[in-house]
């Protein structure tokens, strides 16, 4: 994934995410980046992590912290990964990289018995402004790149995220925001337009 | 005057050999009396002995992976590369093994040595070996050096499968496993391109049914047509061209040229060619081809390749060349995939080349970085 997915996942609520993976389980982080998150998860939950990663250089950062990954494209489809093999699927800000981000949604259900999905919310206030008055795409320090040159080909909003959910038979077990300090209460009773992103436990319904 | 080899080599190296007394039967039934492996080893076995790694070498390789044998050779052992003091194998902290496998002709028995009960050179009578011979082999040779456990056992191509082999045959014998360019068994397309070099060799009248050594002959336009065909599948289309062109070595394009025009491609193939058929016995060429051709993890095994993987305890380093088309990525996926399916842990690289099969012997930095920060994770910490 773009080296973006890292350092946007820096400053998300890690421990939300820490605190949703269970002791002892089995992993899945896609789009792992130099593993940094996994050899979290290892070394305080005691994980059994596997990373996913098409970059090289991710590669090797990852594996020299003891981890194991494997080299692919999420795109791809994920098909080497065998249903039911991990107990949580991770894929941190990665899903607006994503060429068929529903496919990949339905293939995390399927590989694990949960999945951690998050995402910049494209619904915040500040993105609508953008569009609204200026009537150009948001950039912002989280969003450097012109349109025609973002890694971020599929934005969506914490609203079309859950419609899209609903629409794929997936539950959402549990939701988190992250917004500003001061936008702390406003994003958990206004996510759509005051959480900067948004973090997901998802699972196949009736799983 | 005294030798000076670079840091990072394990320097003169002196090869070794080991005599086993006891038959060796071979899966065909075939039974060697008595036998011997050729091998050079590089840095010390540590007193808890967690230290040892087996390298296996592929087709035309040797049991000479690193370092020199004297002063004067022109070039370091085939993996010099990967193996010395601060390399990717370390020797300043692990003990590396390398053999010849037996059935080749480097010094282990093979068709070029005495056969006892003739007196002569085996020639063509020498057993088939399999893959599984040798690790079997191997595993005398270790039990021979006092090792009872790799810490990790490593080879590309053929090596790699074979290193495959011993996680499954000997699963608690097993560390660590690396696989590069490897496959879980040939294809059609593979055995075509080895009965083609097999038949060039048989066709040879200096062949003499395989006795040409006590005929006193040499089949080396076979052997060299041979390696020239094995050659061209090692290099990807993209790195000839970047390599050869249509670059002329002798005569030009002028339309008043009328000299014999040799490309710089057919230059390389010739000369690959010409020096391998007096380095490498034909009859060896012939039985490795064969223990490739028949090399099939899977065999009839219910559940395909993951149920034969399950047995394994090791973990495993799968890597694959993105330019092979030997034995291209997708061969190498199937081995992630079995080991995924089977719950073994795995990375997996699909490193980026243009040097094709070969890619695994040449350097390659994110390649060598990789099994560096890999290898760490191998022997005593």
């Amino acid at each position: 994934m773009d080296a973006q997915g890292g350092s946007l996942m820096n400053r998300l609520d890690l421990k939300t995410v820490l605190d949703w993976v269970p002791e002892d389980s089995r992993v899945l982080d896609l789009g792992c980046g130099d593993g940094a998150f996994l050899a979290r998860l290892r070394d305080e939950r005691n994980a059994i992590g596997v990373g996913v990663d098409i970059d090289p250089a991710n590669l090797i950062a990852a594996v020299s912290k003891g981890l194991d990954v494997i080299q692919e494209d999420i795109n791809d489809g994920l098909y080497c990964f065998t249903t039911n093999r991990f107990d949580v699927v991770v894929l941190a800000h990665a899903l607006q990289e994503l060429t068929h981000p529903h496919i990949a949604l339905e293939r995390m259900v399927d590989i694990g018995d949960e999945a951690i999905v998050s995402f910049p919310n494209f619904g915040h206030w500040l993105c609508r402004a953008h569009l609204g008055f200026k009537g150009r795409m948001p950039m912002s320090r989280a969003m450097p790149r012109h349109w025609y040159n973002t890694p971020n080909i599929h934005f969506c909003t914490v609203k079309d995220f859950e419609s899209l959910c609903s629409d794929l038979k997936i539950d959402i077990i549990e939701r988190a925001t992250i917004a500003g300090a001061a936008q702390g209460l406003l994003g958990r009773w206004f996510p759509n337009l005051f959480a900067t992103s948004a973090i997901y436990r998802i699972r196949r319904a009736g799983g | 005057m005294t030798a000076t080899f670079p840091t990072d080599s394990v320097g003169l190296v002196t090869p070794q050999v080991a005599h086993f007394d006891d038959p060796f039967t071979f899966v065909n039934g075939a039974v060697l009396q008595n036998h011997q492996l050729v091998y050079e080893t590089y840095g010390e076995l540590n007193s808890a002995g967690d230290n040892a790694v087996l390298i296996c070498h592929a087709l035309s390789g040797s049991h000479h992976a690193a370092g020199f044998h004297s002063a004067n050779e022109r070039r370091p052992g085939w993996w010099d590369l990967a193996i010395g003091p601060g390399k990717p194998i370390d020797t300043a902290r692990l003990f590396v093994v390398c053999s010849n496998n037996l059935g080749c002709c480097d010094g282990s028995s093979g068709p070029n040595t005495i056969n006892p009960s003739t007196g002569e050179a085996w020639g063509g009578r020498f057993p088939q070996p399999q893959v599984q011979d040798w690790v079997r082999s191997q595993k005398l040779l270790a039990e021979h050096l006092g090792i009872s456990k790799w810490a990790a056992v490593i080879g590309g191509s053929l090596g790699g499968m074979q290193a495959l082999q011993w996680t499954i045959d000997f699963p608690d014998w097993v560390g660590h496993c690396v696989a590069l360019a490897a496959a879980p068994g040939l294809t059609a397309q593979n055995i075509a391109f080895n009965e083609i070099a097999r038949h060039a060799i048989l066709s040879d009248p200096d062949w003499c049914e395989g006795a040409y050594l006590s005929e006193g002959t040499l089949p080396a336009r076979g052997v060299a047509l041979a390696r020239m065909v094995g050659h061209l599948t090692y290099m990807s289309a993209d790195g000839m061209s970047d390599r050869f062109g249509r670059e002329l070595r002798e005569g030009g394009f002028s339309p008043d040229d009328n000299a014999e025009w040799v490309f710089q491609v057919e230059s390389y193939l010739r000369h690959q060619g010409s020096r391998f058929s007096t380095q490498f016995d034909a009859n060896t060429y012939v039985l490795m081809t064969r223990a490739l051709d028949l090399f099939d993890l899977t065999g009839t095994q219910d559940g395909g390749l993951a149920a034969v993987l399950a047995r394994a305890q090791a973990e495993f380093l799968v890597a694959s060349f993105s330019s092979d088309w030997r034995f291209p990525p997708q061969r190498s996926i199937e081995i992630r995939d079995a080991l995924m399916a089977a719950g073994k842990p795995v990375t997996y690289a699909n490193i980026e080349t243009d040097n094709g099969h070969d890619g695994f012997l040449l350097p390659n930095p994110s390649y060598e970085q990789l099994l560096k920060e890999w290898m760490r994770r191998v022997g005593p910490s």
